[in-house]
């Protein structure tokens, strides 16, 4: 073997050592939380630790939904019914809200443009502490604390403006001339827009929505402050409902992670590819 | 008056305004009217207790409070050193994560997904995640040491100042790596070949390709990102929530746990909005400095083609 050859061959080694590490660090703490949901708390708790599951079942999970007369200690099944709602119908008003501005900005010149651009994009800059301060103080006021359509109309804001920017970029990459060919043939805009510009755009829309989604989902810091009983209250924040002041069920807790994370799991799968272009084209070509 | 409007509505001119209005409007209510109301409440004495408060003017003395107040400032320190530390490092593990994922070529679309994970992630389960793995009676890691041998005790990962804070850290670059990872490998595939192929030809080592060419190309990939994540940078809040609530005794305490403390524990709203105004403008002047990085690059790009 020449010289060449065998640096080519450790360095081919040394990659795929790295990326297995890399791997391990992305993929291990995850496994690890997923894998605490099947075991018992005894089991977690053990010491010296048990490296080897002994016991791996769904009890957990029974305990959470009450199967099999179970105590439900948590209502965990309105959580899920809460973050499905409040996620669902803001992502549809996001992505309407969306489609219409990110048009605008993606065909037309106007006055301000960049302005209102860089406004939206500022709004979403504020933590969502900062706002969820005035927000609270409004919504109490108003009766929308403890209310899915308060907690959706928060969501839809902190979703529009990333819309914008990544539904702009879809139709950005879509030439001007299909729509002009459609409107000379004799399409309306709406038409045209309809017709033409929507069914290509409309993965790239669809990765968008689950983006929104995702966010709505997560979102921890002002469900936290704006959500109080069963009403409302969304999964992140009912994850909180297993810590008591000085005990925390870490098995319970492991086991609502994995309702949590099942969606996003899914849902990353199916945007990564669009992702990744709509957020690139979006920012790079100006 | 009417008719003016309806006149303004149906010129051509006046679409892109129309097709904005729902986002204007949605944003109005949820961002702009709350933000100035807070802006009106960071000069009262309010209280969430006692709601006539809300008309308790005293003009700048949460501000001058706030500024003589050693607990903000070193809430306020260890934020900028928190975002400095992680954006930093976050950018350079990206980087590497990039340029060895692209020398991969069998499975590479499978790893590409798996590192997205992370992002998806709930920050707050990200938080509960290594709460777990770093919680030092239970938790993997000292279970792990003690296994092996290397520590005798219990390493107390979320109390001690340093190691509290390097958790955090931790769990928050483990999360938002992937944003620059998978937006510099996204900037990696779109290099054009001829420049590269051209300075191997004038006889360039592979550092100097990549110090003058790849580089230079990927940053406006490295401004997006970065622009992106100081969107959402105050999502170190949740994280920051489970794993320690910014104790203990306000070790790792960041600007956004101080604001909960402040306005929704102690009820000061009036003080709390103040800070929050801080910490606002922190956020914003962080998106700014970023966003026009990236047009400028986006220029120089321009220029280049």
């Amino acid at each position: 073997m020449t010289r060449g050859q065998l640096r080519k061959r450790v360095g081919k080694v040394a990659t795929w050592l790295a990326t297995f590490i890399l791997m391990l660090v992305i993929c291990l703490p995850g496994i690890y939380v997923v894998m605490t949901g099947f075991r018992p708390n005894r089991e977690v708790l053990a010491k010296p630790a048990i490296w080897v599951p002994e016991v791996f079942n769904l009890d957990n999970f029974y305990k959470i939904f009450g199967v099999g007369g179970e105590q439900v200690a948590i209502p965990v099944t309105s959580y899920i019914t809460n973050s499905l709602i409040i996620a669902l119908t803001s992502t549809v008003i996001a992505l309407l809200i969306g489609m219409s501005g990110g048009y605008a900005f993606a065909r037309f010149r106007f006055k301000f443009k960049n302005g209102l651009f860089l406004g939206i994009m500022l709004s979403r800059t504020v933590p969502g502490i900062a706002l969820s301060l005035p927000v609270f103080i409004i919504w109490s006021r108003l009766g929308l604390i403890d209310t899915k359509p308060g907690l959706i109309i928060v969501y839809v804001a902190l979703n529009v403006p990333f819309t914008i920017w990544l539904i702009d970029g879809f139709f950005r990459q879509i030439p001007k001339e299909m729509s002009e060919a459609a409107q000379v043939d004799g399409c309306t805009r709406w038409q045209a827009f309809w017709k033409i510009e929507f069914p290509l755009a409309k993965s790239g829309i669809a990765s968008a929505g689950i983006f929104a989604f995702l966010t709505s989902w997560n979102e921890y810091a002002l469900a936290s402050n704006l959500t109080r009983s069963t009403d409302s209250k969304t999964l992140p924040v009912g994850l909180m409902d297993f810590t008591a002041q000085f005990t925390i069920d870490w098995a319970g807790m492991s086991a609502m992670a994995v309702i949590i994370i099942i969606p996003a799991l899914i849902l990353t799968f199916l945007v990564q590819k669009h992702l990744i272009a709509g957020l690139t084209f979006g920012g790079v070509k100006g | 008056m009417f008719r003016r409007a309806k006149r303004f509505f149906h010129r051509e001119q006046s679409t892109p305004y129309l097709l904005l209005m729902p986002a204007i409007l949605t944003l109005m209510f949820v961002v702009l009217i709350p933000l100035i109301f807070s802006f009106y409440t960071s000069f009262t004495g309010y209280r969430l207790v006692k709601p006539e408060s809300l008309y308790d003017w005293v003009g700048f003395r949460n501000y001058q409070r706030i500024f003589a107040d050693g607990d903000f400032w070193a809430a306020f320190g260890r934020t900028v050193m928190f975002l400095t530390i992680a954006l930093n490092l976050e950018f350079l593990f990206g980087l590497g994560i990039a340029l060895l994922i692209n020398r991969i070529t069998w499975g590479q679309r499978g790893l590409r997904t798996i590192m997205m994970f992370p992002m998806m992630f709930s920050p707050i389960l990200v938080g509960y995640q290594f709460k777990f793995i770093f919680n030092d009676n239970i938790g993997v890691l000292n279970n792990a040491l003690q296994a092996l041998g290397l520590s005798n005790g219990a390493i107390a990962w979320l109390v001690d100042e340093f190691l509290a804070n390097f958790s955090i850290l931790f769990a928050e670059i483990w999360m938002s790596t992937s944003v620059f990872a998978i937006l510099l490998l996204a900037g990696l595939f779109a290099i054009p070949r001829d420049p590269l192929e051209a300075a191997k030809v004038d006889g360039c080592n592979s550092w100097q390709v990549f110090r003058h060419i790849t580089l230079p190309f990927l940053m406006p990939f490295a401004f997006i990102a970065m622009t992106i994540r100081s969107l959402d940078v105050a999502r170190a809040y949740d994280i920051v929530d489970v794993m320690t609530g910014g104790g203990p005794a306000g070790r790792t305490e960041l600007l956004w746990t101080l604001i909960a403390r402040v306005g929704y524990d102690n009820s000061r709203m009036g003080q709390a909005n103040a800070m929050a105004y801080v910490s606002i403008l922190l956020s914003i002047a962080f998106t700014y400095y970023f966003f026009k990085k990236l047009v400028a690059a986006r220029k120089y790009m321009g220029g280049a083609e």
